[in-house]
């Protein structure tokens, strides 16, 4: 009989389609996973409405599941209890070593072209602040772009959500 | 989910459907790179929220999100004039942009006080992305202000926003054709 913490660990292993470097778990997607006479519920909070990833994520999820012997049952939350506060610790480590600046902590209100222009991003690459807003969006809808004056190093920024 | 509130749902959703349409018309052959970028990606979340919105009236009356997309007639959407318009120039394309986020954060906020929690939370969901669209909206309000040409296209569409959801401009039929011709088409193979 399979555990919740089993298929945590399994999920744990599924890389994020877009920044595969960050796992689902990492990406604080997963709301909850329940385990009942052989189907395994997990609650999904989908990152961004548009995102094309999602179903990829779901499909990732249930065949983990099925691989250890259950029957998968994604419930998809299309509420707002995603935010990218959820990007666990780790999850935020990984993304800037990987070139990819971490989100900021979600304010009380909603973030402001004056904030997105200001000079508190830190270039993933060299640290500084010298870094100057480029784009509002980006390649995907979760990031925005940014260039660093110091290393001159265009990077990505995650969008605070 | 009150008539109400699933009337308001279907507006809004056949909105972003055809606004999000309209904005990916720019993909490639926007006036520079950045925004190219961003209208793409603007597009994107604009169906994202269409489809998550259709998702949920659908539930309640029994059909589908795709069905309700893309299997009614052009005359039974509910979206506004503004939407539809097909726009080739780049003042009337961000005046409609500024005009649409500023109106949609209005009727946001109302839905994010619904007593339904299904609602209540997917508006507060859909709000959250359209904050950047409103910043990209007012920043380039900002940039045009000043210019004859933007604030003539202002008030050209402006009466649009009040002009009702009942008549729809051949635009509309025209894009309808285009967005539901390979469903229509069923090609061999295919299940929808």
């Amino acid at each position: 009989m399979v555990t919740a913490q089993q298929v945590w660990a399994a999920l744990a292993e599924i890389p994020d389609p877009e920044i595969p470097v960050i796992s689902l778990v990492d990406l604080g997607v997963i709301r909850d996973v329940g385990v009942e006479n052989g189907t395994v519920r997990v609650d999904f909070t989908p990152t961004f409405l548009g995102c094309p990833a999602l179903e990829v994520m779901s499909d990732a999820m249930a065949e983990r599941i099925r691989a250890l012997g259950a029957e998968p049952e994604i419930n998809v939350r299309a509420d707002d209890s995603w935010s990218t506060d959820r990007i666990t610790p780790a999850g935020r480590e990984k993304l800037r070593s990987s070139g990819f600046a971490p989100p900021t902590p979600r304010d009380a209100t909603a973030p402001t072209l004056v904030q997105l222009q200001s000079n508190v991003f830190r270039c993933p690459y060299c640290g500084s602040t010298d870094t100057r807003l480029e784009n509002i969006f980006g390649p995907t809808p979760c990031r925005s772009l940014r260039y660093c004056t110091s290393c001159r190093q265009p990077f990505e920024q995650f969008k605070t959500i | 989910m009150n008539e109400q509130d699933a009337r308001s749902l279907l507006e809004i959703a056949d909105d972003e459907l055809i606004l999000g349409w309209r904005d990916s018309e720019w993909t490639g052959i926007a006036p520079f790179l950045e925004e190219d970028v961003a209208f793409s990606s603007i597009a994107q979340n604009e169906i994202g929220h269409a489809r998550a919105l259709y998702e949920l009236v659908a539930r309640e009356g029994g059909t589908t999100a795709d069905e309700l997309a893309f299997d009614r007639p052009p005359e039974e959407y509910r979206c506004s004039a503004l939407v539809e318009r097909r726009f080739l120039d780049w003042e009337q394309t961000i005046a409609r942009h500024y005009l649409y986020e500023t109106a949609d954060e209005g009727r946001l906020q109302e839905l994010k006080a619904s007593g339904d929690p299904e609602v209540a939370g997917l508006a507060a969901k859909i709000d959250r992305e359209e904050a950047y669209h409103r910043m990209h909206a007012r920043m380039w309000f900002d940039r045009l202000k000043d210019e004859q040409r933007f604030t003539a296209a202002l008030e050209e569409l402006r009466p649009l926003l009040d002009a009702g959801r009942d008549q729809h401009t051949p635009e509309l039929a025209e894009l309808w054709e285009e967005m539901t011709m390979v469903r229509r088409s069923q090609p061999a193979g295919t299940r929808w």
